[in-house]
């Protein structure tokens, strides 16, 4: 007999998520993805200076705020008419890389781990090195405390998890390394923009930053750590511990339909020569298909907004809220956004499966050598899954990283050839639109914006989680995370581990999904969680 | 590779991150004793924190987790018990429910709240009930409460103009005295320094009318900021990416909101004291006051009451200020100081 569950928080993700699933049989039968908090950005953004845009849209998410910053900036720059200088496109790329990097540190050691990674199992450890005995003494002393903090209440002892102790131990130990490298990473962005989260050196038309060998010879410094400590614990760490997963090969795989914006500017600015490129992968086949902005409609027959909202292209995007209640008809704010009808997966294994499929050498060299690592040499398609989402964040990580300090080079031979410019002069126009269409680690982020009398008149974005925890479209075709949790085993349905973790393999970002709201409120009173 | 930062404290330890943390607070060091034994004693049963995520983007625990003075790490297994933190925890659904439940009940808790309240029913919700409860039941209950972030402080930039969450900061929301950490997001080193002074002397650091700490929003960005003698010496940067700029001179006229922002950024720095916003050229878009998203828009204008030091100075002319300007920069900040425009100091009162 089908029980429904409810799970509401969702942790170690941003922002307030609830699923809910109908488990059948051990498996899940359906399921729903709701967005629960609601600010406004959009409409606080009408009437403002369009110059304005790029500092408040980084507030949407402080997890990936660089991302909303450059994407809101090229956006402005589309409707400015303004080409930014090489060494700005250089710089944002080594900002945004640093933000990737840090993000994905973080995703899978601190918001990720502790699924796979049973952290009571590390005391039965015998480790013979000094540095990891300290990890468990520490450990143990921490649990014998009694006060187990945010492990208090954790999934602890579940069959789901398979993690010899002495790996369990090995994890905990890069758990607390991790914390130093993301925060290494955020130094870069500090030293390049002033401050992580929230930088601010790259409006429209470069960056306010004038870059020096002694700033630059400090980045070096840190990448290169950074490089070493990818190479050496995080990309070892994956490859060690998904044998013991490798079901999850098989599990998770969501709509088959994977796009990418593309992100990492090269000096040509084309967007299908950025370091991970733009393009669309329909129907799980081995092609990539050409995307662009204007491709991208919105439903709203499964969240509350009026009808008039939906079928919309952003840029005539219209968001007038109409609440009903919570049920299996309406169910969420986020909108439905679809390519050609098409829901879309976004995320690191969408930009990752765009460069191999596009023939990128390095990326099609990766993925293959983690393949046959895993086993699995020559079948692409078990990375369709919870397994391949967690690889390609890695993978991603190490060819953010090398191109990091490739880029670093680039800088320094421009200044050494007097090449100096940071920034070139831009002014509001009179009317306007642009399109900004970039990545954030998290997948495709598109902003949009519309300048009548020099102030914005309209401005719409288009966020990775509206695309992954999306509701059902028009059709009732399941979003990305809905799809991907159908079929999937769950032992106890009191403890839904296997929901976790498929949930947290998209890495869901919902104060960056629920960004639009509307001030027209007194129908909410009905709102009530089932 | 492992960093052996804080494995197993002992007392040096202990006494080593005091140091750090006295260091943090800018504090005299005689203190360091006497917070290396409350921290010890901390240790024994580690104080209790409650963090709530309401109308936030995360971007305060983001600051968090980069804190030094101590590091997250430390902070998270030896120092605090943070009980409920829904970015870090491993408990969901059902589970997490408890353990707040249980938290809540031993009343033995600070809370740290992270994001504004939605007023307006149904825009925030958590395990299907309103944001607004769950901080009423919480806060209530709590030993101090401690609004971190513009958002927790006034609602922030989601509670900007029209604001259409109604979305208010926790003091106002529940017309409760709490402290407030502004800025977006809030300084790390201040967030810990205000937990660690309230364990430490066992009552809240001295506030200002405002509920800001004085000794982290005591002085203007404007009064210690480094290119302060370029703003007395009628130096200024007037496009990015200048040579103006690579020498850095004053931002003021690039909007620069540090005449009228009381915070310590200048002296704390951000990410381990690595840079700040005026250092990498930007203008402080004063994100520690009040309604900063309003009052501070458009973010690239000039504040309207600030006099400058030899009127405005345009930049062909800024070699008129460098002739003067080693008997002005004498004169300078008294100038200043006269010329001040009203709504600075109304900020302070």
């Amino acid at each position: 007999m089908a029980k429904r569950v409810v799970i509401d928080p969702i942790p170690r993700i941003e922002g307030h998520l609830r699923i809910e699933v109908e488990v059948e049989n051990g498996k899940v039968k359906d399921a729903w993805s709701s967005g629960t908090l609601f600010r406004g950005f959009e409409i606080i953004l009408q009437g403002r200076d369009p110059r304005d845009a790029w500092f408040i849209t980084q507030r949407i998410c402080g997890v990936c705020p660089v991302s909303h910053g450059h994407t809101s900036t090229m956006g402005l720059e589309d409707a400015f008419k303004v080409t930014p200088p090489d060494n700005a496109r250089i710089i944002r790329n080594l900002i945004e890389g640093a933000q990737f990097v840090h993000s994905h540190i973080l995703w899978f050691y601190h918001l990720n781990a502790l699924d796979y990674v049973d952290v009571v199992s590390a005391l039965q450890a015998k480790p013979k090195e000094k540095s990891l005995q300290e990890v468990q003494a520490r450990v143990k002393k921490f649990v014998e405390s009694g006060q187990l903090g945010p492990f208090a209440n954790g999934y602890w002892g579940h069959p789901g998890y398979k993690l010899p102790p002495d790996l369990n131990l090995l994890a905990v130990a890069h758990y607390l390394e991790a914390l130093e490298m993301q925060k290494e990473a955020s130094a870069v962005v500090a030293q390049l923009g002033g401050k992580m989260p929230m930088h601010m050196s790259t409006p429209p038309g470069g960056t306010t930053f004038v870059p020096t060998v002694e700033v630059m010879d400090n980045v070096i410094w840190r990448l290169k750590r950074l490089q070493q400590w990818v190479d050496t614990v995080f990309l070892p760490d994956v490859l060690a511990i998904a044998p013991y997963y490798i079901q999850y090969a098989g599990i998770g795989k969501g709509v088959g339909n994977y796009l990418s914006w593309g992100v990492f500017d090269d000096p040509s600015f084309d967007p299908k020569k950025r370091l991970l490129p733009r393009g669309a992968i329909f129907d799980g086949k081995l092609a990539v298909s050409d995307v662009d902005g204007k491709m991208v409609t919105e439903y709203v027959d499964h969240s509350w907004f009026t009808a008039e909202c939906g079928n919309k292209m952003p840029m005539e995007g219209r968001t007038e809220p109409k609440f009903t209640k919570m049920g299996d008809t309406k169910y969420t704010w986020l909108k439905a956004p679809r390519i050609k009808d098409h829901p879309m997966e976004v995320g690191a294994l969408s930009r990752v499966l765009v460069a191999y499929v596009s023939g990128n050498a390095k990326v099609k060299s990766m993925v293959d050598g983690t393949l046959a690592a895993l086993g699995q040499a020559g079948h692409p398609e078990v990375l369709l899954s919870v397994l391949g989402r967690i690889a390609a964040r890695a993978l991603e990580t190490k060819l953010v990283i090398d191109g990091m300090l490739d880029w670093t080079g680039e800088l320094l031979a421009n200044l050494k050839a007097g090449k100096t410019q940071t920034y070139a002069l831009n002014d509001v126009p009179e009317k306007g639109q642009g399109i900004g269409l970039w990545e954030a680690p998290r997948g495709a982020l598109a902003h949009y914006n519309v300048i009548e009398g020099k102030k914005l008149k309209n401005y719409q974005c288009v966020v990775p989680t509206t695309w992954n925890a999306s509701p059902r479209d028009h059709k009732g075709v399941r979003g990305p995370i809905e799809e991907a949790l159908v079929g999937t085993p769950v032992a106890d349905p009191d403890k839904p581990l296997e929901v976790l973790r498929v949930v947290h393999s998209f890495d869901p970002c919902i104060a960056c999904a629920v960004h639009i709201i509307h001030p027209v409120t007194n129908e909410v009173k009905a709102f009530r969680v089932v | 590779m492992l960093t052996k930062r804080g494995y197993g404290l002992s007392r040096r330890d202990f006494i080593r991150l005091a140091g750090g943390t006295v260091a943090a607070l800018g504090l005299s060091g005689t203190l360091t004793p006497k917070l290396a034994r409350a921290i010890e004693k901390a240790a024994a049963g580690r104080p209790k924190v409650v963090w709530l995520h309401f109308a936030s983007d995360t971007g305060c625990t983001e600051s968090f987790i980069k804190s030094d003075h101590p590091s997250a790490g430390e902070l998270v297994l030896d120092i605090l018990s943070v009980d409920y933190h829904e970015s870090i925890m491993a408990a969901a659904g059902k589970q997490a429910d408890e353990v707040l439940a249980k938290a809540v009940a031993g009343k033995d808790y600070i809370c740290v709240v992270e994001g504004g309240i939605p007023t307006v029913p149904g825009h925030g919700m958590i395990g299907g009930r309103e944001m607004l409860a769950i901080a009423k039941e919480v806060c209530g209950n709590a030993k101090a409460v401690v609004a971190i972030g513009s958002c927790a402080v006034d609602g922030g930039v989601p509670a900007a103009k029209p604001n259409p969450s109604r979305i208010l900061g926790v003091g106002e929301a529940l017309g409760m005295k709490v402290v407030n950490l502004p800025c977006c997001p809030v300084n790390p080193e201040w967030l810990i320094g205000t937990v660690v002074y309230v364990l430490t002397m066992g009552k809240l650091p001295e506030l200002d009318k405002k509920g800001r700490p004085l000794m982290f929003y005591g002085r203007k960005i404007h009064d210690n900021c480094p290119r302060r003698t370029h703003f007395d010496g009628g130096r200024f940067v007037e496009q990015f990416g200048s040579k103006e700029e690579a020498q850095g001179y004053c931002l003021y006229k690039m909007g620069c909101k540090g005449p009228e922002a009381w915070s310590e950024c200048p002296k704390t720095r951000w990410n381990s004291k690595e840079s700040w916003c005026i250092e990498i050229g930007s203008p402080c878009l004063g994100c520690s006051e009040n309604r900063w998203t309003d009052n501070f828009a458009p973010f690239y204008g000039k504040l309207a009451n600030v006099s400058l030091p030899f009127g405005d100075v345009t930049a062909d002319k800024i070699g008129v200020g460098i002739a003067i300007a080693t008997g002005a920069a004498i004169v300078g900040h008294a100038v200043v100081k006269a010329s001040r425009g009203k709504s600075a100091d109304d900020s302070k009162k």
